[in-house]
């Protein structure tokens, strides 16, 4: 076995800064983008993830521009959501210089969607986000659903059967969050992780709530996930990237270590 | 000033590669060209890809990039890249079988469905990020140490029918080969654009090979 675990910082960006939000509300501001990915590209990050947060849709060049930046210094795989709705979209954010998409809402409003960019852009750079919510209560078999507009939106769809289907669609990996957890620090949801991870042939990248690295390994070891996505505990430098591949690298995982 | 000529031939973004290429070694000028003509005359030769083989093959044999490329491939360094390096070989199984450029004998494989590691567990597909390569010297693999991590997002692998053209393999779970040697063209699974110092090394390299090996 030789294929490494993924560490992939997240940077939420509003208006061409980066932002961290706990439960999308009590924005912190964090930072120059560009800087930002350089500091993650030293340390070792395996990708870089950008998700624009911005709420007006003239101001989406913004991350047009922190894109063609990042991608003209930094060589890793760069993936782009928030946003993205349309194929010229997407096209744009891959003109730019990204690698993937993220796609969130625009698929649960429009499906098809999916399918129409995986067929002319490669499953490769398509990437399905999932915002996923435990309904069930305690006690009863665990039952998460997809929400949309931040974690507002309830949609009734069963997350697990959703990924089936977007993988189906022809998306290449699936972003999971759960919206329970994001921005808590608690630790990822891991039976929903795991549950999405055993259901799909595709890569999952689990995210929401990492507080501490033992919370990355977690999500290795027990939600089975291929790639493990941060945001804060990486933005305020309480650990480094490199830092939180040689906590899992002690746990036995193979990451890469440069 | 050498040039390198990186080809267009609508499959994908190539902002990545020409950015790298240019990184890798400031003063190679590089081109993003879409025209027979501008291939030929390039001193190297870059042929990238992403997507399916089949659209790939239809593009490149509609627009006569695909004669291009194989009088490029006779003449001068050619560096495939993922879907840029299955094109050299006969046939692909993905999209219903697709004939392909016959430039490097042999066929193009998916891999299996439920492929599991040593500890049972499961592997996913697409083979998505960063593997080990082992390496068979070449000059491509100069300054890189042995065994470093490329970056790789692929359903499907190359079987050349002549094992001694293999220059690089990597385990999932099974080795497999991820670079190709053949005289002048080299070529691999890999994204060395997006694979940092040991992929820009790679490409560093390749500017500088004249073609011999």
């Amino acid at each position: 076995m030789s294929l490494a675990k993924r560490i992939i910082p997240c940077l939420d960006v509003d208006n061409g800064r980066v932002v961290k939000g706990v439960k999308f509300v009590d924005i912190r501001d964090a930072g120059d983008p560009v800087e930002i990915a350089r500091r993650y590209d030293r340390e070792g990050a395996d990708e870089l993830t950008f998700l624009d947060i911005t709420a007006t849709h003239h101001d989406r060049d913004t991350i047009v521009h922190v894109v063609e930046q990042v991608a003209g210094e930094v060589f890793i795989p760069l993936t782009v959501g928030g946003g993205i709705r349309t194929l010229d979209d997407i096209r744009r954010m891959l003109n730019a210089g990204a690698d993937k998409v993220g796609i969130n809402s625009a698929a649960v409003s429009n499906p098809e969607f999916v399918r129409e960019a995986a067929s002319r852009f490669g499953s490769q750079c398509i990437v399905v986000a999932i915002d996923a919510k435990k309904v069930s209560e305690a006690g009863q078999t665990n039952r998460w659903e997809i929400f949309t507009h931040g974690g507002r939106k309830p949609t009734g769809i069963d997350a697990v059967e959703w990924a089936k289907k977007m993988t189906d669609y022809g998306a290449g990996e699936i972003l999971l969050t759960s919206m329970n957890r994001d921005g808590t620090r608690e630790g990822f949801d891991l039976a929903l992780t795991r549950a999405v991870s055993e259901a799909v042939a595709v890569p999952v990248i689990a995210s929401g709530g990492v507080g501490n690295l033992d919370h990355l390994a977690d999500g290795i070891i027990e939600g089975k996930a291929d790639a493990v996505l941060a945001a804060s505990i990486f933005h305020f430098a309480e650990y480094t990237v490199q830092q939180a591949k040689e906590h899992m690298a002690g746990k036995g995982i193979e990451v890469r270590l440069s | 000033m050498s040039s390198v000529a990186v080809i267009d031939y609508g499959m994908g973004n190539l902002h990545s590669i020409a950015k790298a290429l240019q990184h890798a070694d400031p003063r190679t000028e590089v081109r993003v060209v879409s025209d027979i003509e501008s291939v030929l005359r390039a001193d190297r030769v870059v042929f990238p890809g992403v997507g399916a083989i089949g659209d790939c093959m239809q593009a490149l044999n509609a627009s006569g990039l695909a004669s291009a490329i194989k009088t490029a491939a006779q003449e001068k360094p050619m560096l495939g890249i993922c879907l840029g390096m299955q094109a050299l070989l006969t046939d692909s199984e993905e999209s219903d079988a697709t004939m392909c450029l016959n430039i490097i004998p042999g066929h193009v494989q998916r891999f299996s469905d439920n492929l599991q590691d040593n500890n049972g567990e499961r592997l996913k597909i697409p083979h998505m990020g960063w593997n080990r390569v082992k390496q068979q010297p070449h000059p491509l693999w100069q300054n890189i140490e042995p065994g470093s991590r490329f970056y790789f997002v692929h359903s499907y692998y190359a079987v050349p029918e002549d094992e001694s053209v293999v220059s690089g393999t990597s385990d999932y779970p099974k080795p497999f080969a991820c670079a190709l040697a053949k005289a002048n063209i080299f070529a691999v699974q890999f994204h060395p654009e997006k694979s940092q110092s040991a992929g820009l090394q790679l490409l560093k390299n390749f500017l500088q090979w004249d073609g011999t090996i």
